[in-house]
Protein backbone atom coordinates (compact mmCIF):
# COMPACT_ATOMS: atom_id res chain seq x y z
CA UNK A 1 0.00 0.00 0.00
CA UNK A 2 2.78 2.26 0.90
CA UNK A 3 4.76 1.44 -2.33
CA UNK A 4 1.47 1.45 -4.29
CA UNK A 5 1.64 5.62 -2.92
CA UNK A 6 4.99 6.39 -2.92
CA UNK A 7 5.27 5.17 -6.78
CA UNK A 8 2.23 7.19 -7.77
CA UNK A 9 3.56 10.38 -5.80
CA UNK A 10 6.94 9.81 -7.75
CA UNK A 11 5.08 9.25 -11.32
CA UNK A 12 2.49 11.75 -11.13
CA UNK A 13 5.27 14.69 -9.37
CA UNK A 14 6.85 13.77 -12.79
CA UNK A 15 3.99 14.26 -14.76
CA UNK A 16 3.49 17.33 -13.58
CA UNK A 17 6.99 18.64 -13.79
CA UNK A 18 7.41 17.66 -17.18
CA UNK A 19 3.81 18.75 -18.64
CA UNK A 20 5.43 22.13 -17.33
CA UNK A 21 8.44 21.87 -19.71
CA UNK A 22 6.11 20.98 -22.70
CA UNK A 23 4.79 24.54 -22.13
CA UNK A 24 7.69 26.43 -20.86
CA UNK A 25 10.69 24.99 -23.01
CA UNK A 26 12.81 27.17 -25.53
CA UNK A 27 13.93 24.63 -27.68
CA UNK A 28 10.73 22.96 -29.40
CA UNK A 29 12.26 19.17 -29.72
CA UNK A 30 12.48 19.79 -25.73
CA UNK A 31 8.89 19.98 -25.22
CA UNK A 32 8.60 16.75 -27.35
CA UNK A 33 10.73 14.99 -25.17
CA UNK A 34 8.95 16.00 -22.37
CA UNK A 35 5.66 15.24 -23.73
CA UNK A 36 7.34 11.53 -24.10
CA UNK A 37 8.02 11.54 -20.80
CA UNK A 38 4.73 12.86 -19.53
CA UNK A 39 3.14 9.92 -21.50
CA UNK A 40 5.46 7.08 -19.90
CA UNK A 41 4.81 8.49 -16.33
CA UNK A 42 0.87 8.62 -16.83
CA UNK A 43 1.16 5.01 -18.54
CA UNK A 44 2.93 4.03 -15.66
CA UNK A 45 0.26 5.71 -13.29
CA UNK A 46 -2.44 2.95 -15.92
CA UNK A 47 -0.72 0.10 -15.17
CA UNK A 48 -0.48 0.92 -11.49
CA UNK A 49 -3.90 1.29 -11.05
CA UNK A 50 -5.14 -1.67 -12.85
CA UNK A 51 -5.82 -0.73 -16.36
CA UNK A 52 -2.76 -2.63 -18.39
CA UNK A 53 -3.98 -2.46 -21.88
CA UNK A 54 -4.34 1.69 -22.29
CA UNK A 55 -1.27 1.85 -20.56
CA UNK A 56 0.59 0.33 -23.08
CA UNK A 57 -1.55 1.35 -25.96
CA UNK A 58 -0.55 4.76 -24.45
CA UNK A 59 3.15 3.79 -24.83
CA UNK A 60 2.85 2.39 -28.10
CA UNK A 61 0.16 4.83 -30.07
CA UNK A 62 1.54 8.09 -28.28
CA UNK A 63 5.10 7.45 -27.59
CA UNK A 64 5.41 4.94 -30.43
CA UNK A 65 3.47 7.27 -33.28
CA UNK A 66 2.14 10.77 -31.88
CA UNK A 67 5.15 12.00 -30.21
CA UNK A 68 7.74 10.60 -32.76
CA UNK A 69 5.33 12.11 -35.65
CA UNK A 70 5.49 15.71 -33.58
CA UNK A 71 9.64 15.20 -33.28
CA UNK A 72 9.45 14.40 -37.47
CA UNK A 73 7.66 17.64 -38.29
CA UNK A 74 9.49 20.09 -35.75
CA UNK A 75 12.89 19.07 -37.16
CA UNK A 76 11.35 18.87 -40.60
CA UNK A 77 10.03 22.35 -40.04
CA UNK A 78 13.10 23.76 -38.49
CA UNK A 79 11.78 25.25 -35.67
CA UNK A 80 13.16 24.03 -33.06
CA UNK A 81 15.16 27.10 -31.78
CA UNK A 82 12.37 29.59 -30.95
CA UNK A 83 14.25 33.12 -30.40
CA UNK A 84 13.18 35.17 -27.40
CA UNK A 85 10.33 34.23 -24.07
CA UNK A 86 7.91 31.37 -25.07
CA UNK A 87 5.05 33.89 -23.84
CA UNK A 88 6.35 37.03 -24.84
CA UNK A 89 4.60 39.09 -27.84
CA UNK A 90 5.59 41.47 -30.13
CA UNK A 91 1.71 42.55 -30.92
CA UNK A 92 0.09 43.52 -27.37
CA UNK A 93 2.93 43.62 -24.75
CA UNK A 94 2.30 40.65 -22.71
CA UNK A 95 -1.27 41.76 -21.72
CA UNK A 96 -2.33 38.22 -22.52
CA UNK A 97 -0.44 37.25 -19.75
CA UNK A 98 -2.29 38.06 -16.96
CA UNK A 99 -4.96 37.35 -18.64
CA UNK A 100 -4.11 33.86 -19.45
CA UNK A 101 -3.07 33.30 -16.29
CA UNK A 102 -6.04 34.42 -14.43
CA UNK A 103 -8.80 32.45 -17.13
CA UNK A 104 -6.24 29.38 -16.04
CA UNK A 105 -6.44 29.66 -12.20
CA UNK A 106 -10.13 29.73 -12.50
CA UNK A 107 -10.65 26.96 -13.94
CA UNK A 108 -8.36 25.23 -11.47
CA UNK A 109 -10.39 26.51 -8.81
CA UNK A 110 -13.60 25.01 -10.25
CA UNK A 111 -11.95 21.86 -11.08
CA UNK A 112 -10.97 21.40 -7.79
CA UNK A 113 -14.40 22.48 -6.12
CA UNK A 114 -15.70 20.28 -8.45
CA UNK A 115 -13.20 17.03 -7.07
CA UNK A 116 -14.07 18.02 -3.37
CA UNK A 117 -17.89 18.98 -3.83
CA UNK A 118 -19.22 15.54 -5.94
CA UNK A 119 -20.80 12.39 -5.14
CA UNK A 120 -22.03 9.08 -6.85
CA UNK A 121 -25.64 9.41 -7.70
CA UNK A 122 -27.81 7.08 -5.47
CA UNK A 123 -28.64 4.10 -7.84
CA UNK A 124 -25.09 4.20 -9.36
CA UNK A 125 -24.58 0.34 -8.89
CA UNK A 126 -27.39 -0.84 -10.36
CA UNK A 127 -27.04 1.46 -13.85
CA UNK A 128 -23.49 0.08 -14.56
CA UNK A 129 -23.55 -1.88 -17.31
CA UNK A 130 -20.21 -3.67 -17.97
CA UNK A 131 -18.63 -4.77 -14.56
CA UNK A 132 -14.74 -5.37 -14.32
CA UNK A 133 -14.45 -8.76 -13.71
CA UNK A 134 -11.26 -10.27 -11.43
CA UNK A 135 -10.57 -13.40 -13.46
CA UNK A 136 -10.20 -12.18 -16.80
CA UNK A 137 -7.11 -10.23 -17.55
CA UNK A 138 -7.42 -6.36 -18.44
CA UNK A 139 -6.83 -7.10 -22.23
CA UNK A 140 -9.45 -9.73 -22.40
CA UNK A 141 -12.36 -8.42 -21.17
CA UNK A 142 -11.98 -4.95 -22.92
CA UNK A 143 -11.38 -6.95 -25.86
CA UNK A 144 -14.82 -9.12 -24.81
CA UNK A 145 -16.67 -5.96 -25.12
CA UNK A 146 -15.20 -4.23 -28.08
CA UNK A 147 -15.89 -6.56 -30.43
CA UNK A 148 -19.18 -7.07 -29.57
CA UNK A 149 -20.90 -4.20 -27.56
CA UNK A 150 -18.91 -1.95 -29.40
CA UNK A 151 -18.49 -2.58 -32.34
CA UNK A 152 -19.82 0.01 -34.33
CA UNK A 153 -17.90 2.40 -32.00
CA UNK A 154 -14.68 0.84 -33.18
CA UNK A 155 -15.55 0.32 -36.95
CA UNK A 156 -16.60 4.02 -37.04
CA UNK A 157 -12.81 4.91 -35.11
CA UNK A 158 -11.30 2.73 -37.58
CA UNK A 159 -12.86 4.85 -40.39
CA UNK A 160 -11.73 8.40 -39.04
CA UNK A 161 -8.20 7.39 -38.85
CA UNK A 162 -9.00 6.36 -42.67
CA UNK A 163 -10.50 10.03 -43.47
CA UNK A 164 -7.26 11.46 -40.96
CA UNK A 165 -4.73 8.99 -43.14
CA UNK A 166 -6.40 10.13 -46.09
CA UNK A 167 -6.68 13.88 -45.21
CA UNK A 168 -3.01 14.38 -44.21
CA UNK A 169 -2.08 13.03 -47.37
CA UNK A 170 -4.08 15.05 -49.44
CA UNK A 171 -2.96 18.47 -47.18
CA UNK A 172 0.23 17.18 -47.71
CA UNK A 173 0.74 16.59 -51.58
CA UNK A 174 2.90 18.77 -53.72
CA UNK A 175 2.23 18.37 -57.35
CA UNK A 176 6.13 19.09 -58.67
CA UNK A 177 7.00 20.34 -62.14
CA UNK A 178 9.12 18.43 -63.99
CA UNK A 179 9.34 15.26 -62.80
CA UNK A 180 8.96 12.12 -64.96
CA UNK A 181 6.40 9.97 -63.62
CA UNK A 182 4.66 6.90 -64.84
CA UNK A 183 1.50 7.34 -66.17
CA UNK A 184 -0.69 4.17 -64.92
CA UNK A 185 -3.70 5.50 -67.25
CA UNK A 186 -1.51 5.35 -70.57
CA UNK A 187 0.39 2.40 -69.62
CA UNK A 188 -2.95 0.22 -69.01
CA UNK A 189 -5.00 1.66 -72.09
CA UNK A 190 -2.19 0.74 -74.35
CA UNK A 191 -3.78 -1.45 -77.16
CA UNK A 192 -2.41 -3.58 -79.36
CA UNK A 193 -2.62 -1.63 -82.71
CA UNK A 194 -0.52 1.00 -81.04
CA UNK A 195 2.64 -0.85 -80.43
CA UNK A 196 2.60 -3.59 -83.34
CA UNK A 197 2.41 -2.83 -86.86
CA UNK A 198 2.37 -5.73 -89.42
CA UNK A 199 4.07 -5.05 -92.90
CA UNK A 200 4.09 -6.98 -95.99
CA UNK A 201 8.13 -7.56 -96.16
CA UNK A 202 9.38 -7.13 -100.25
CA UNK A 203 11.66 -9.94 -101.14
CA UNK A 204 15.19 -8.85 -101.07
CA UNK A 205 14.42 -5.19 -100.18
CA UNK A 206 13.88 -5.23 -96.32
CA UNK A 207 11.69 -2.87 -93.97
CA UNK A 208 11.93 0.62 -93.88
CA UNK A 209 11.54 0.90 -90.44
CA UNK A 210 10.84 5.11 -89.39
CA UNK A 211 11.68 5.55 -85.91
CA UNK B 1 -2.59 10.64 2.12
CA UNK B 2 -1.03 7.43 2.34
CA UNK B 3 -3.72 5.70 0.80
CA UNK B 4 -4.20 6.90 -3.09
CA UNK B 5 -8.15 7.21 -3.81
CA UNK B 6 -10.40 8.58 -6.73
CA UNK B 7 -9.67 12.24 -5.62
CA UNK B 8 -5.31 11.89 -6.45
CA UNK B 9 -5.89 10.85 -9.96
CA UNK B 10 -9.10 13.10 -10.19
CA UNK B 11 -6.81 16.46 -8.91
CA UNK B 12 -3.71 15.01 -10.91
CA UNK B 13 -5.97 15.06 -13.48
CA UNK B 14 -7.14 18.59 -13.08
CA UNK B 15 -3.52 19.83 -13.02
CA UNK B 16 -2.46 18.61 -16.06
CA UNK B 17 -5.47 19.88 -17.46
CA UNK B 18 -5.17 23.33 -16.46
CA UNK B 19 -1.23 23.18 -17.25
CA UNK B 20 -2.63 22.19 -20.97
CA UNK B 21 -4.77 25.41 -20.92
CA UNK B 22 -1.76 27.67 -19.74
CA UNK B 23 -0.05 26.35 -22.39
CA UNK B 24 -2.90 27.42 -25.45
CA UNK B 25 -3.20 30.52 -23.66
CA UNK B 26 0.39 32.21 -23.09
CA UNK B 27 2.04 30.45 -25.90
CA UNK B 28 2.99 33.19 -28.80
CA UNK B 29 5.89 31.02 -30.65
CA UNK B 30 4.90 28.30 -31.82
CA UNK B 31 1.93 26.38 -32.98
CA UNK B 32 3.11 22.54 -32.46
CA UNK B 33 3.62 23.25 -28.99
CA UNK B 34 -0.25 24.72 -28.61
CA UNK B 35 -0.92 21.00 -30.59
CA UNK B 36 1.40 19.34 -27.60
CA UNK B 37 -1.15 20.98 -24.99
CA UNK B 38 -4.27 19.58 -26.52
CA UNK B 39 -2.32 16.45 -26.56
CA UNK B 40 -1.95 16.89 -22.61
CA UNK B 41 -5.35 18.41 -21.85
CA UNK B 42 -6.59 15.58 -23.45
CA UNK B 43 -4.18 12.89 -21.22
CA UNK B 44 -5.64 14.42 -18.55
CA UNK B 45 -9.37 13.45 -19.56
CA UNK B 46 -7.92 10.20 -20.08
CA UNK B 47 -7.10 10.07 -16.59
CA UNK B 48 -10.34 11.12 -15.28
CA UNK B 49 -12.31 8.66 -17.25
CA UNK B 50 -9.75 5.56 -16.07
CA UNK B 51 -9.45 6.93 -12.56
CA UNK B 52 -13.54 6.52 -12.33
CA UNK B 53 -13.86 3.45 -14.29
CA UNK B 54 -11.50 1.41 -11.96
CA UNK B 55 -12.85 3.02 -9.08
CA UNK B 56 -16.38 1.81 -9.67
CA UNK B 57 -15.85 -0.73 -11.52
CA UNK B 58 -16.46 -0.39 -15.10
CA UNK B 59 -15.36 -1.02 -18.15
CA UNK B 60 -16.94 1.75 -20.03
CA UNK B 61 -14.84 4.10 -19.32
CA UNK B 62 -11.11 2.45 -20.26
CA UNK B 63 -13.36 1.42 -23.53
CA UNK B 64 -14.08 5.53 -24.02
CA UNK B 65 -10.37 6.24 -23.27
CA UNK B 66 -9.49 3.86 -26.50
CA UNK B 67 -12.12 5.93 -28.30
CA UNK B 68 -10.47 9.14 -27.25
CA UNK B 69 -6.77 7.61 -28.20
CA UNK B 70 -7.89 7.11 -31.67
CA UNK B 71 -9.60 10.76 -31.98
CA UNK B 72 -6.43 12.49 -30.49
CA UNK B 73 -4.18 10.78 -33.18
CA UNK B 74 -6.24 11.80 -35.74
CA UNK B 75 -6.73 14.98 -35.01
CA UNK B 76 -2.49 15.02 -34.50
CA UNK B 77 -1.80 13.71 -37.57
CA UNK B 78 -4.12 16.34 -39.55
CA UNK B 79 -2.75 19.62 -37.42
CA UNK B 80 0.28 18.68 -37.65
CA UNK B 81 -0.09 18.37 -41.87
CA UNK B 82 -2.45 21.76 -41.57
CA UNK B 83 1.17 23.08 -39.79
CA UNK B 84 3.12 21.76 -42.30
CA UNK B 85 1.16 23.33 -45.53
CA UNK B 86 1.25 26.37 -43.64
CA UNK B 87 4.91 26.58 -43.22
CA UNK B 88 5.26 25.60 -46.38
CA UNK B 89 3.30 28.64 -47.97
CA UNK B 90 4.19 31.53 -45.20
CA UNK B 91 7.41 30.57 -43.94
CA UNK B 92 6.56 30.96 -40.20
CA UNK B 93 4.66 29.01 -37.84
CA UNK B 94 4.66 31.66 -35.01
CA UNK B 95 1.61 32.23 -33.48
CA UNK B 96 1.96 35.93 -33.11
CA UNK B 97 2.39 35.92 -37.14
CA UNK B 98 -0.68 34.04 -37.94
CA UNK B 99 -3.30 36.80 -38.37
CA UNK B 100 -4.57 36.06 -41.49
CA UNK B 101 -8.18 35.00 -39.89
CA UNK B 102 -8.96 38.43 -37.71
CA UNK B 103 -12.02 38.96 -37.88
Amino acid sequence: MIAHSVFFYIFSLIAIVSAVMVTVSKNTVHSVFFLILDFISISCLFIMIGAEFLGMIMLIVYVGAVAVLFLFVVMMLNVAEQKGQWFSSRWDGGTHIPVGLLVSLIIFFELIIVIGGWKYKPDLLNSLSINISTEVTNTRSIGNVLYTDYIFLFQISGMILLVAMIGAIVLTYRERAGVKRQSYVKQISRERDDGVDLVEAERNKGVKIDA
Amino acid sequence: MLSIGLGHYLTLAAIIFTIGVVGIFLNRKNVIVILMSIELILLAVNINLVAFSIFINDLSGQIFTLFILTVAAAEAAIGLAIIVVYFRNSDTIRVEEIKNLKG
